[in-house]
């Protein structure tokens, strides 16, 4: 039997999506439901004074009315930080609450102030109209660079700082700058993004009178998580009266990991008044309120030799959470950052300090990459313009600095089990043509166009689990995933997951690793994922984990199957144990040739007895049934690499920025569906362009979100993009039996410094911030023709 | 309220609706055609692209009156006797999807690119779906669908 590992297989899961039998969150229509609209803060910054819900109570369609005071009477909890982040002081991290409605103060534009929950959805709108809310509005704290100097915005938190981190060594890196023939420094703006996952987030929740269970359908990307996050700190109802289901989510991106204000509340109103409850996010609301990502500022020096050998790295960072730390809020500036800060490179003394700010803005969490692009693109800016400074090739510079061998130990904390960075950006190099750039600027400025490439290397740590380090490092929780893969009786096989598809294609490929396992057609294998009611606990799906960690507990249980499987054969065909072979689906005795299928042993596990036959074919010590449950708990994360080469093409009458060429070389370790893995490549540049080049998250001084709609927000478009050159090397990982790593973030984290070193390199080492807008480009331009005008 | 005639799907459709409901919200709501979704309240995204009178529209620019007593095909009538279109399956060949949500709007103009110019370029596919987001893609692989298509319709 053919491996389907490695395959390039259709999709599953594409029929429905193609035939509009998709079935998102929006789509869900309960009888008799009611719709919800939140009544929001217009203000970045306020004082709740007062709130008047009488004309509202009497308007047309108006069920009712909830506000914070409701809220904190029922004891409903809030959000929450999910990472505990110590200073370099020693001082634990300050933490302001978040209730679910803001009852005394509201902290950022859009954060919900009260629910109106009405028989239409505009009758709905229209009362929330109606509700007064009396704000005493207060100077509102915006600048990531200057909130240490600004009023307090939470009560007992100085200079609005969450933590003062460190990572490293001040004294060994002072050392080490010491000895340097050259520092070469940035300062560098990651800017804000929002995540925009197509789906705008909703929640449809449902009380059962009967039963006190509630039903919660919502875009999560971790239904599991978020029941316990609600039912442990939300106190909304326990465990086992609550009903996650995360039905197909359209998009996450980091952006549906939190559980939000609104699941919370139509939750808790659902059982209050004894309704189902529908809300569904306006495009302008998911703007709002939907975690963003990034938003650092950030001074970083590395200490280099005259022939190019790093010696130090130091970042100080600033880093924005926005007005509340949520689950991943805390860790994204820290340990999923100052890790990766030294990137690619064997650097002898390293650290990383980042300051987080609490701001009158939308909480700041996890967004593709998260931390990781953050890193990347602070060291790979410093080896750019190291090269540049030092007049050194750009690739031989970081050739140079590569480790040759594996297991890697980076400068603070990972050890990166595999790797080859070297044949990657070889790969890399060969495929851009990277060697006759020159021929092509020539060509270029004969046009009268400026032209530029840019390299980026990059590794980044991934497959978030491994619970001894997470745990060490902070996480509040162990991080596994769990499986259980279900033989039914007549042989078609179930495989539920704790992980949640959003469009990874887990319908695919998790079927694909579980029919190589059992060897059954994959037609006979169903994914379940996003239901707590279908399958056993699980962590859910973002830092590119669901393969890696979710995978392999697939792997784990389908392995428990054959060896289950293994012990009845036995029995049926009267051989021991250790003489079945297991191949292609059929259990085999060595000596006789006598076969089982897969599908009888599986069908004798549940119907053992037969007419005339006194002895059952499950072996002593085991139950009937056919089913098995792992969770995999991996040694370590996993570290996929590779490096990015792009060429650009500048107007500089318009300051229009062309994408000539992009060659992304990428270790995957071993790659299970090609086409879905280059699928998360294209996806994952696009965002990182969209990052370099398009987006930008601009609030203004009194806390407005000037970004908050697709007219003002620039979305990445088709016709943004070239056709992108994807080529991979291969090193297995080590830390899990299939030899994979993640491939989701990727994209997004080496592209970023990619695109800007590729634009820098044009405009002859001019910094320019993202996004590399026309307009800054142009600026640039002409200030470049005034210094050659003057040279000259 | 307003009484809104249509065929949508091949099916001759009638209902008494608020004047103000707009065609996406008809289809979903009133026709319960949720394969047509709204990703946006400004008419940038292209979620909810379906054909009125054979041409694509974005259903969140019309009311659904405004549309009255004409065709309307959504994603859900394109299949032909239980079998994809051609687009669709072009899109399912080539990965040129992921999370599905921006998926209906994609395939409905796509499939009027096509009727338009029968071997579109690569840059003239990028540019006639600019009005369509998606997220997930990188829109590589929709550009490769719909050349794929091309070769079958």
């Amino acid at each position: 039997m053919a491996s389907l590992v490695g395959s390039r297989v259709e999709r599953k899961e594409d029929k429905r999506f193609l035939t509009g039998k998709g079935r998102y969150t929006a789509d869900i229509n309960i009888a008799n439901q009611t719709y919800a609209v939140f009544v929001r803060s217009p203000h970045a910054r306020a004082k709740i004074k007062k709130i008047d819900t009488s004309k509202a109570l009497k308007a047309s369609g108006t069920v009712s009315i909830l506000t914070g005071e409701e809220i904190a009477t029922d004891k409903i909890g809030g959000l929450i930080a999910g990472w505990a982040i110590r200073s370099e002081d020693g001082t634990e991290m300050k933490v302001p609450a978040n209730p679910p409605l803001a009852k005394d103060n509201a902290n950022f534009v859009g954060e919900p102030i009260a629910v109106v929950v009405a028989e239409s959805l505009d009758e709905a709108k229209a009362a929330a109209e109606l509700v007064k809310v009396d704000y005493k509005v207060l100077k509102a704290v915006t600048s990531t660079a200057n909130t240490m100097n600004e009023e307090a915005i939470h009560n007992g938190i100085e200079k609005n700082l969450c933590y003062d981190w460190l990572l490293g060594d001040r004294e060994k890196v002072k050392e080490a700058f010491a000895k340097a023939d050259k520092i070469i420094k940035v300062d560098l703006i990651n800017n804000r993004l929002i995540p925009n996952a197509m789906e705008p987030r909703a929640c449809v929740t449902d009380y059962n009178t009967a039963s006190e269970e509630i039903t919660l359908y919502t875009t999560s990307q971790n239904p599991h998580l978020s029941r316990l996050v609600m039912s442990a700190f939300g106190g909304v109802a326990p465990e086992n009266k609550l009903r996650v289901i995360a039905p197909d989510v359209g998009g996450g991106f980091g952006s549906k990991i939190n559980v939000y204000n609104e699941e919370i509340v139509c939750s808790w109103a659902s059982k209050k008044i004894e309704r189902p409850i529908k809300w569904v996010a306006e495009r302008t609301e998911s703007f709002l309120t939907d975690t963003h990502g990034r938003d650092h500022v950030t001074h970083a020096e590395l200490a280099v030799t005259n022939d190019g050998k790093f010696l130090g790295f130091k970042n100080e960072t600033i880093a924005n959470l926005g007005a509340y730390a949520r689950v991943f809020g805390t860790v994204t500036p820290t340990y999923l950052f100052g890790p990766c800060a030294t990137g690619v490179y064997e650097i002898p003394a390293a650290y990383s300090n980042v300051k987080a700010v609490y701001t009158n803005t939308a909480p700041v969490d996890a967004y593709r990459g998260a931390g990781r692009p953050e890193a990347t693109y602070t060291i790979e800016r410093l080896v750019e313009k190291a090269a540049m400074e030092l007049g050194i090739d750009k690739t031989e510079i970081r050739m140079k600095n590569f480790p040759k061998q594996f297991p890697f130990k980076q400068t603070l904390v990972h050890t990166v089990d595999s790797g080859d960075y070297v044949a990657g950006l070889e790969k890399a190099k060969q495929m851009s043509d990277y060697d006759s750039f020159a021929e092509r600027k020539k060509q270029s400025e004969a046009k009268g166009k400026l032209r530029g490439i840019g390299v980026s290397s990059y590794f980044e740590a991934c497959g978030i689990a491994p619970s001894a380090a997470v745990m060490s490092l902070g996480c509040g929780v162990g991080l596994w995933e769990s499986a259980e893969v279900r033989f039914n009786p007549t042989g078609q096989i179930s495989v539920f997951t704790g992980a949640h598809s959003h469009g990874q294609s887990h319908d695919t490929t998790f079927a694909q690793i579980t029919a190589d396992e059992l060897g059954v057609p994959i037609e006979n294998i169903d994914v379940v994922h996003g239901d707590t009611d279908k399958g056993t606990f699980g962590m859910g799906t973002y830092g590119s984990r669901s393969l890696t960690v979710g995978g392999i507990a697939i792997v784990n249980a389908c392995k428990k199957i054959v060896a289950k499987g293994k012990r009845v054969a036995a029995k049926m065909l009267e051989v021991s144990e250790d003489e079945i072979d297991f191949k292609d689906g059929e259990f085999v005795a060595q000596k006789s040739n006598k076969k089982k299928t897969i599908g009888e042993i599986a069908f004798a596990c549940y119907v053992p007895g037969q007419r005339d036959e006194m002895k059952s074919p499950i072996p002593e010590g085991d139950e009937p049934g056919l089913i098995e449950t792992s969770f995999f708990d991996p040694a370590n994360f996993s570290f996929p690499a590779g490096s990015h080469i792009c060429e650009v093409e500048i107007d500089p009458e318009t300051g229009e920025i062309k994408i000539e060429k992009y060659t992304a070389v990428d270790d995957f370790g071993r790659i299970v569906n090609p086409m879905i893995v280059e699928g998360q490549v294209h996806g994952g540049i696009a965002q990182g362009i969209g990052q370099a080049l398009h987006e930008n998250t601009e609030y203004d001084d009194t806390g407005q979100l000037v970004t908050a709609s697709y007219m003002d927000y620039t979305m990445p478009r088709a016709d943004n993009f070239p056709e992108f050159n994807l080529g991979f090397t291969c090193t297995h990982a080590t830390s899990n039996p299939l030899g994979v790593k993640g491939c989701g973030e990727a994209g997004a984290i080496a592209s970023p410094p990619t695109v800007m070193n590729a634009v820098i390199d044009a405009l002859g080492g001019q910094e320019i911030t993202m996004p590399a807008t026309a307009e800054k480009v142009w600026e640039a331009c002409k200030s470049m023709k005034k210094s050659n005008s003057k040279v000259a | 309220m307003t009484k809104v005639t249509l065929e949508v799907n091949g099916k001759k459709v009638s209902k008494e609706v608020p004047d103000h409901t707009i065609l996406s919200v008809f289809l979903r709501d009133h026709l319960n055609l949720t394969g047509t979704h709204i990703g946006c309240d400004t008419s940038q995204c292209g979620a909810c692209v379906v054909h009125v009178d054979g041409k694509s529209i974005k259903s969140c620019t019309a009311l659904a009156v405004d549309v009255n007593d004409s065709k309307v095909t959504t994603i859900e009538g394109l299949n032909k006797n239980g079998k994809m279109h051609p687009m669709q399956e072009a899109f399912k060949k080539m990965h040129g999807l992921q999370c599905g949500f921006c998926t209906p709007g994609m395939v409905m103009s796509a499939i009027d690119l096509l009727k338009n110019k029968k071997n579109p370029s690569d840059v003239e596919i990028r540019e006639w779906l600019e009005g369509n987001i998606c997220r997930c893609t990188g829109y590589q692989n929709i550009v490769a669908a719909v050349k794929e298509a091309a070769t079958k319709m």
